[in-house]
């Protein structure tokens, strides 16, 4: 059987899905008496119109890759991550215990050990599902979405009765030390003589999740481990006649995408809230669900799909703040290329397929 | 033709099923070319072919799952435009297919009437396909219990279910799609009895397959393809399985391995008192004691399932067990907690598993990658931090060449090689380690003819090197014909050891079935 060339696999079909999504949603707004043409200038100008925009777009997309990387990483092993929401609380927290009780010198040294400490206590609190299914076979999808509600309420305890400061009326830690802030893309881009807006979020730790991406990468495509994990994922069965444990592939694989949805609130805890707030994750997790599954579980097609999701959240927030659409017509078009990208592939894929067999015959 | 009682009806009926040019491509591949057969009523007719040489798109056409470019099906003498199985069921089509199509938490007779209800409320259906069932059973032998539930039945009987299926809605052409693959011999003869009887009664029969024997036991007529064309039909009784072999592969073959006697040497491998408990708590293996030497190859014969498998396992080191075994005088861990499949290998062990498509390869890895599946920790293909994949796909194109891996191209998905190039790729990856002991589970299930010789080439000559091998193998022709010493398992012991040269398949197909001398 002749199949797809490559390049329509990876960009045609979700260009479709999401052309597809584009028109339903149209249509959506058509429904509610408002302007689509107007709303998509309006999402495009608010979300990439300006720095301001773009710091934004940028700042939630730097989410999304962190969430959307620990999710494919899970996903090579055949293990469904959806527990980020809770590994990225409990990353918070490990980035408010670094931050706060250790005195740091200089933000490049804060923002290192925060990563460990993101990193160690987002992979901790995956490493118990993890055990229980390697070990006791206890269904990972369910112990991963049960963690999130324990994170939260661990979380709630925590700034509520341990972590708040005296007279705080906020659940929600002291701010950070001085020496803690991590420079912004306007700081960073000002000596190269970029001018990039002073208000938006956007911070260093797009350029660690840039990195994360091509550790992900080169975890997944060229190592050992790598290699085992995704043996594994494909066949536990031929796995385990290779000699590859299954328990350790298990742990290992839930470990590392623990730290990666943990290392998430680096972005938001200590580039943007500068404090650790309750809900400072807002369902990043979750969206990190639809990036992977939009981005093939590959970190190229992570950074993109995050990049697409920061602006519809962006573009969102304009639409809602500028015309009477409600906030929540942005979670229905979300909804949309979600359905559209991850859920109906193979509505798209089908016909495209028996587009290209036509095609190659005539040629053959 | 010249036989008047039979012959004579056949002649003036119209043929059951009649294919006219017909063609069918996929892209570039031309899957079927021009093909033109005529099965008489009451016969049962073989097509055989290799893998790949297109039978099984032919009788996806002819039960509707494709459409073919051209040609024309006659059923009964009838044109019949076939576009849908609905259709093909309509016009009196069953087939019954390789993997079967059962639900297996129904019982029979639901799996029977599934599809096919009578209307809206099952218990009339129930009822009225309980009395169907048991007339069936009557008519044709082919006798199980219709409140079984299919998970319990054996696979043979899973595989009557399905014959039962298309009887029930009443085919008088049944189509079986290498219908004994999955089947024990004894199940398998079962089945050809079954088939007998249906023919007596009238029924056509098609049966796909690439075992001669088969076509030589039971057919009447047989077609052969080969690369998408019908190379020839023949009457079974004026043909031979040397002739049908090569008419498949296109050139001539070796039937039967010729191989120098063997030389043994020391003994490479004691097993003692060797005991295996599976997970449910069942003892698989009841203390077995064997020696394997270098230079032989051991054959272990036996009917599935009667803890082959599990012995394969515990030496390739993924079955945990109790007893001692010993390789080179130096005792191997059986616990599972201080060795594992890379283990054994770094010992000199090397598996090529019973299953190729869940255990020897990953369908959704590149060749190359499957080449060093198992052997991914050696030192060769690290660089640092890395894996050196530069040295794994040449270490790969060179090993895909040498076994002669076709199409040679490293890059390509396992799944898209064909079951013998796969099975290749496989071998190819553990012999080409030269390891102090291969372990051989069925090495040639599911492969075409050209591939069989080929591998078991191979496996004789890594034995003249002095190398020990240890073969599993169901097909008892295959035991007999490449073993230099065979034990005989059954219902996990060994019943006995014979020489080939001093036995028969009679006397080992009875020690398979548990029968021993004193008792016989």
């Amino acid at each position: 059987m002749q199949k797809m060339p490559v390049w329509a696999d990876v960009i045609l079909i979700p260009l479709v899905s999401l052309l597809l999504a584009a028109l339903l949603s149209a249509a959506v707004i058509v429904g509610i008496g408002e302007d689509p043409q107007a709303a998509l200038k309006l999402m495009i100008s608010g979300a990439l119109g300006s720095t301001y925009g773009w710091g934004y777009t940028l700042y939630y997309a730097t989410n999304f890759i962190f969430t959307g990387l620990a999710v494919s990483v899970a996903f090579h092993a055949k293990l469904f991550n959806i527990g980020g929401e809770g590994q990225a609380m409990l990353g918070g927290l490990g980035v408010a215990l670094v931050a706060l009780y250790i005195p740091w010198p200089h933000w490049s040294f804060a923002l290192i050990g925060c990563t460990i400490g993101a990193a160690l206590l987002g992979a901790a609190w995956a490493y118990i599902p993890a055990i229980l299914q390697a070990k006791r076979g206890s269904h990972i999808v369910i112990t991963t979405i049960m963690f999130n509600f324990i994170a939260f309420a661990l979380l709630n305890y925590l700034l509520v009765n341990v972590m708040r400061p005296a007279g705080s009326m906020d659940p929600a830690t002291a701010s950070f030390p001085e020496a803690t802030h991590l420079p912004t893309l306007h700081m960073l881009l000002e000596p190269l003589g970029i001018k990039f807006s002073k208000a938006a979020p956007a911070n260093v730790s797009l350029v660690f999740a840039l990195l994360a991406a091509v550790f992900v990468w080169l975890l997944i495509w060229r190592t050992r481990l790598g290699y085992e994990i995704r043996a594994f994922g494909h066949s536990e069965s031929a796995a385990r006649y290779a000699g590859i444990n299954p328990v350790r592939i298990t742990v290992i694989a839930m470990m590392v995408s623990g730290a990666l949805a943990g290392m998430m609130s680096l972005n938001t805890t200590m580039g943007e809230g500068e404090r650790l707030i309750l809900n400072s994750t807002e369902g990043a997790g979750f969206i990190g669900i639809a990036v992977a599954l939009m981005g093939r579980s590959h970190p190229v097609g992570v950074v993109v799909a995050s990049i697409l999701f920061g602006f519809l959240y962006q573009g969102g927030a304009e639409l809602a703040l500028w015309t009477s659409i409600p906030r929540d017509l942005i979670v229905v078009i979300q909804a949309l290329v979600i359905l559209f990208t991850g859920a109906l592939d193979n509505m798209v894929r089908m016909p495209l397929e028996r587009l290209f067999l036509m095609f190659g015959r005539k040629e053959g | 033709m010249d036989n008047a009682n039979t012959a004579g009806r056949q002649e003036t009926a119209a043929p059951a099923i009649e294919l006219r040019g017909i063609s069918k491509a996929f892209g570039p591949v031309q899957a079927n070319k021009d093909i033109s057969i005529r099965v008489m009523p009451g016969t049962i007719h073989g097509i055989i072919g290799e893998n790949g040489a297109g039978k099984s798109t032919l009788m996806s056409i002819l039960f509707g799952y494709y459409k073919a470019d051209a040609g024309e099906i006659f059923i009964s003498g009838q044109k019949t435009q076939i576009p849908d199985s609905q259709a093909a069921i309509a016009a009196g089509i069953g087939m019954v297919f390789q993997h079967f199509k059962l639900v297996q938490n129904f019982t029979v007779l639901e799996n029977v009437i599934l599809g096919a209800e009578d209307g809206a409320l099952l218990n009339t259906s129930l009822r009225n396909a309980r009395a169907t069932l048991r007339q069936l059973a009557q008519e044709y032998e082919l006798e199980v219990d219709p409140d079984a539930v299919i998970e319990d039945l054996s696979v043979g009987h899973q595989q009557r279910v399905e014959i039962l299926k298309a009887l029930y809605r009443q085919a008088e052409i049944l189509i079986l799609d290498e219908p004994t693959g999955v089947l024990t011999p004894s199940e398998a003869d079962q089945l050809f009895r079954i088939l007998r009887r249906l023919r007596e009664e009238g029924k056509t029969i098609i049966l796909i397959t690439h075992k001669l024997r088969e076509i030589m036991d039971i057919t009447d007529t047989v077609s052969v393809m080969r690369r998408g064309e019908m190379t020839a039909t023949v009457k079974t009784s004026e043909t031979n399985p040397q002739e049908l072999a090569e008419l498949m592969v296109g050139r001539k073959v070796l039937l039967r391995i010729e191989k120098a006697p063997a030389q043994p040497k020391d003994v490479v491998l004691e097993i003692e008192n060797l005991r295996v408990i599976d997970d449910a708590g069942v003892e698989r293996i009841k203390g077995i004691n064997l020696n394997l030497r270098a230079g032989e190859v051991l054959g272990i014969a036996g009917v599935a399932g009667n803890g082959q498998s599990e012995l394969l396992e515990v030496l390739g080191g993924y079955q945990p067990a109790s007893g001692k075994i010993t390789m080179n005088g130096q005792e191997i861990d059986l616990t599972g907690k201080k060795s594992d499949g890379q283990s054994r290998r770094a010992r000199g062990i090397a598996h090529v598993p019973e299953d190729r498509q869940s255990e020897g390869l990953i369908m959704d890895y590149t060749a190359w990658e499957n080449v060093v599946f198992g052997y991914h920790g050696d030192p060769r293909f690290q660089s640092g931090l890395f894996m050196n994949n530069a040295a794994i796909k040449e270490d790969a194109t060179g090993k895909m060449e040498r076994f002669d891996v076709r199409p040679p191209n490293p890059r390509l998905m396992a799944k898209n090689f064909s079951g013998g190039n796969q099975q290749k790729i496989v071998v190819a990856r553990e012999i080409e380690r030269d390891p102090d002991i291969l372990l051989v589970g069925q090495p040639t299930r599911g492969v075409d003819i050209g591939a069989i010789e080929f591998i078991h080439k191979q496996i004789i000559a890594l034995r003249d090197r002095g190398k020990a091998i240890l073969l599993v193998s169901v097909e008892l022709d295959e035991v007999l014909s490449l073993s230099d010493r065979i034990a005989v398992m059954f219902d996990g012991q060994i019943m006995g050891e014979r020489l080939p040269q001093n036995t028969d398949e009679r006397e080992v197909g009875l020690l398979m079935a548990g029968v021993t001398e004193e008792a016989s």
